[in-house]
């Protein structure tokens, strides 16, 4: 820490941010906000310092620190109940997302959290769900109190209105690994039974316990057919009773001719049966479908705005400012909405100056400015001072919420399993094994009859394509992981073959092809001289509008002293600067005549220098790092641009994406959504690439929909995927890894079919006994599982992913 | 020879008591989180060196 302190910037002891504008010495140690310092007292008095000793600077900065009186509505015995998960006359137990936990310092200190308040009696972390489970005693704290903690430690807990909703995250179901744990025993012990079968020096044992182990294998056989594999017989049920068969039905039909003909050779006593091949095939089978049904639990792929919206909000009632659930907002409530909140409701603006940020609503760039008597839909971010607004209507009524509500945007899934290659391939096999097992009947049945039923049977077991089923999963499964390593979160292992079908790609503008934070800032007029630069700059410094801080943003040097700053909302703003007055603002406040404005759409501000006007500045939009790589590489597809935005970038997206890409400007969210339809009605495969709300319904009706995120724990609109947006440039690589993955699922069912080739000649000659089945079986298993493992990682190596 | 009837019973027994172990800890969310214990684990042996001679290990749970 000493070392620290000597460099010139210091960095703060708590959060670990450099010092800029200001440094608290306390403590021997510097901090660079009073936040920070506070939480470090906080934890000195509570001897929790470990808490800095587990990570080097492991808090969370505490500037942005807003009053405690923003929890107020958990004392509202409705919220309460809503939120927590158990509750008896002593306890309670509830269960917070805390998306700022990072370290091991975070999660030593969200356990010792009793340390800080005696009523908390256990605190538990889930690292990778960033979720802390807490049990209180409600007589001792509340749950106030205890939000409030982990808000003023940095751990603010994201609570929102769908917390409220009272629909409870799914606990995640335990079935699969209950079924594979119960295959994995009677496998086992089934396999120990069937051991001296193998081996003919073992033919005594044979004969004295044949029977015994015979019926001892079909016991444990049992729960297998009727538990484990249960779900092969009612997907291949589900599917024919969509008049289709996909690849569970042949399973299915292998897996009964296996199992009745061991029951028939063990009750007659005529063999030992193949329940050794039983088993292991159920338990094989059982690992591809566990692998398939992975998924990435801390990440959520199916909020609604529920999840976007505050729980409440500060109404004003009386002059005073009390704190309510947004739920129980009512027309005619005042509330105030402070710098970064979010609008919860329709209202009409009463005071103050609103600038209101809809990029993640509808998609515009710039924030919206709203002067009193405006309406503002819910879902902008005020971006400023605070403002008052009195609702007009309720929550449910409001205009995102009945897009939302839209029956375009809540369609149920929209993907069947139908046209996928295993089922494809299970139809073929269904076919062959028909017609094979028909011919060995036909060629059998009149030179010998016994013969015939025991080859129909083999063909039938031999049938079971299991090695096939395991293919898909396997390859996916792998190429899922390959995905998360880089950053791309896919919501289930089929989305990889909805990637590999692409064949053309919709991307939004605002925060998808651009980058959310920037824009770049052109000036255009008469040269300005370093000082003329570095008052205009120093001026806007003062100003919290968003324009005027993302040119001043510019500024390098220390800023000059400026006098009679003052801003007119709406207008623009002026200050003197060593004498000299500038004036920086609209067309209409510079009094600049309407014909020498260039371009309404684009946003300009203008400055003059002692009542003469000097120029403009212009905003750019930044797009992402790679887009002109990721472009190039897309050049197959087709591209389309969907923006919520105005067309002033049309010319410069047009150069990017080239003369053949579709650009559509001021599209409503529907409009969204029909644009995706039409393309969809002209039989292409689409990939929808978008970030906010105004795209949820795109994502939803594309066939592969991608959110690009910033931080992936943050909200972002329901998808099948979830791209971090630092590996943006990536996502060429990922459409065509998804493409190449198709074939290597073709080449592992090459390598299924030569087991499959092999069983079926041995089962047409009646040769087919269980001992052959239990070697063919388990090595075309497992030959395909590392087949598929070891291409895929090889393949990935190969992309560079 | 028959001891093997025995010996068959016993050891079926006590893979079912395995399996029995394993549904149970797949049912109380042992397996729900397998990241966190590992960090928790290296907690109870930390000694706060800036402590200020106040007594750093308290009895605690975590």
């Amino acid at each position: 820490m000493e070392a620290a302190l000597q460099t010139n910037i210091q960095t703060c002891y708590h959060c670990g941010d450099a010092c800029v504008d200001e440094v608290i010495v306390a403590h021997d140690k510097a901090f660079c906000c009073a936040g920070c310092k506070t939480v470090y007292e906080l934890l000195e008095e509570n001897n929790l310092c470990t808490y800095y000793n587990l990570e080097q600077n492991p808090g969370i900065s505490g500037k942005a620190q807003a009053s405690d009186a923003r929890f107020a509505y958990l004392d509202d015995a409705g919220v309460e109940a809503q939120l927590v998960n158990f509750k008896n006359d002593d306890i309670c137990k509830l269960t917070f997302y805390v998306p700022q936990m990072h370290c091991s310092s975070c999660i030593w200190l969200l356990e010792n959290l009793f340390k800080l308040n005696s009523g908390i009696s256990e605190s538990t972390v889930n690292f990778l769900r960033k979720e802390i489970s807490l049990t209180y005693f409600h007589q001792k704290t509340t749950l106030r109190e205890v939000v409030t903690l982990l808000a003023r430690l940095g751990y603010e807990p994201e609570i929102t209105l769908a917390d409220t909703d009272g629909k409870k995250v799914k606990k995640q179901s335990h079935t699969i690994i209950y079924k594979l744990g119960i295959a994995g025993f009677c496998f086992g012990n089934v396999m120990l039974m069937a051991f001296p079968d193998y081996l003919a020096v073992a033919d005594d044992l044979q004969r004295t316990f044949g029977s015994f182990f015979g019926y001892l294998s079909l016991i444990l056989s049992i729960p297998v057919l009727f538990y484990s594999a249960r779900g092969f017989y009612t997907s291949a049920w589900e599917g024919l009773k969509q008049r289709f068969v996909n690849i569970d039905f042949p399973i299915a039909l292998g897996l009964t001719a296996l199992f009745f003909v061991s029951l028939y050779e063990i009750t007659t006593g005529t063999g030992p049966g193949y329940y050794d091949s039983f088993t292991g095939l159920v338990f094989f089978m059982l690992i591809g479908k566990y692998f398939q049904q992975r998924t990435y639990d801390s990440l959520s792929f199916d909020r609604d705005y529920t999840s976007y919206f505050p729980v409440s909000v500060t109404v004003l009632k009386d002059g005073e400012e009390t704190s309510m659930a947004v739920r129980n907002l009512k027309i005619g409530d005042r509330i105030r909405i402070r710098n970064q909140e979010l609008v919860p409701a329709d209202a009409i603006l009463l005071r103050g100056t609103a600038m209101i940020d809809y990029s993640f609503v509808t998609g515009e760039s710039e924030p919206e400015e709203k002067v009193a008597g405006e309406i503002i839909y819910a879902g902008g971010r005020q971006v400023g001072e605070s403002i008052e607004v009195e609702v007009v209507k309720e929550v449910s009524q409001g205009y995102l919420t009945q897009l939302w509500n839209d029956s375009a945007f809540s369609k149920e899934e929209k993907h069947s399993s139908v046209a996928t290659y295993a089922n494809k391939a299970g139809q073929w096999f269904v076919i062959v094994t028909v017609i094979v097992a028909i011919g060995t009947l036909w060629y059998w049945v009149p030179r010998d009859t016994d013969m015939a039923m025991r080859a129909f049977t083999s063909v039938l077991i031999i049938a079971c394509p299991c090695a096939l089923s395991l293919a898909t999963p396997f390859v996916h499964g792998h190429t899922m992981c390959v995905f998360g390593r880089n950053k791309f979160y896919l919501k289930n292992t089929s989305v990889v073959e909805s990637l590999a079908k692409i064949d053309t790609v919709v991307f939004d503008k605002t925060g998808t092809l651009t980058e959310p934070s920037a824009a770049e800032v052109t000036y255009t007029g008469k040269a300005l001289t370093a000082e003329q630069e570095r008052s205009i700059l120093s001026v806007l410094r003062h100003s919290t509008h968003p324009l005027s801080q993302r040119i001043s943003e510019n500024l390098k040097e220390a800023p000059l002293n400026v006098e009679h700053f003052q801003e007119f909302a709406g207008k623009g703003l002026r200050g003197e600067v060593n004498g000299h007055l500038i004036r920086v603002g609209s067309a209409a406040y510079l009094g600049v005549p309407s014909d020498k404005t260039t371009d309404t759409l684009k946003t300009t501000v203008y400055v003059s220098w002692n009542g003469m006007l000097l120029g403009y500045y212009t905003f750019y939009n930044v797009y992402r790092d790679g887009l002109k790589s990721i472009l190039h590489d897309l050049g197959d597809k087709k591209i389309a641009v969907l923006s919520g935005d105005n067309n002033h970038e049309e010319a410069r997206l047009r150069e990017l994406l080239g003369p053949e890409a579709e650009l559509v400007f001021n599209q409503s969210p529907v409009q969204k959504l029909e644009s995706i339809q039409a393309f969809q009605a002209m039989h292409h495969k689409v990939l929808m690439v978008g970030d906010g709300l105004n795209d949820a319904g795109a994502l939803k009706q594309s066939d592969a929909g991608i959110a690009l995120t910033n931080s992936v724990t943050n909200f972002s609109p329901s998808c099948d995927a979830i791209l971090d947006a630092t590996a943006f440039d990536k996502l060429s690589k990922f459409l065509a890894f998804s493409k190449k993955t198709m074939s290597l699922i073709l080449a592992t069912f090459a390598v299924s079919l030569v087991y499959n080739v092999i069983g079926l000649t041995l089962a047409v000659q009646g040769l087919f006994s269980p001992i052959a089945s239990a070697i063919l079986m388990p090595i075309s298993s497992l030959s395909v599982i590392v087949f598929a493992t070891l291409s895929v990682k090889f393949a990935a190596k190969r992309a560079g992913l | 020879m028959y001891i093997i009837f025995l010996m068959i019973a016993i050891s079926v027994t006590v893979a079912a008591a395995f399996l029995g172990a394993f549904l149970w800890a797949v049912r109380s969310g042992q397996y729900d989180d397998d990241y966190t214990p590992s960090v928790r684990m290296l907690f109870d042996n930390e000694v706060a060196p800036t402590g200020k001679g106040k007594d750093a290990n308290k009895p605690q749970g975590a």
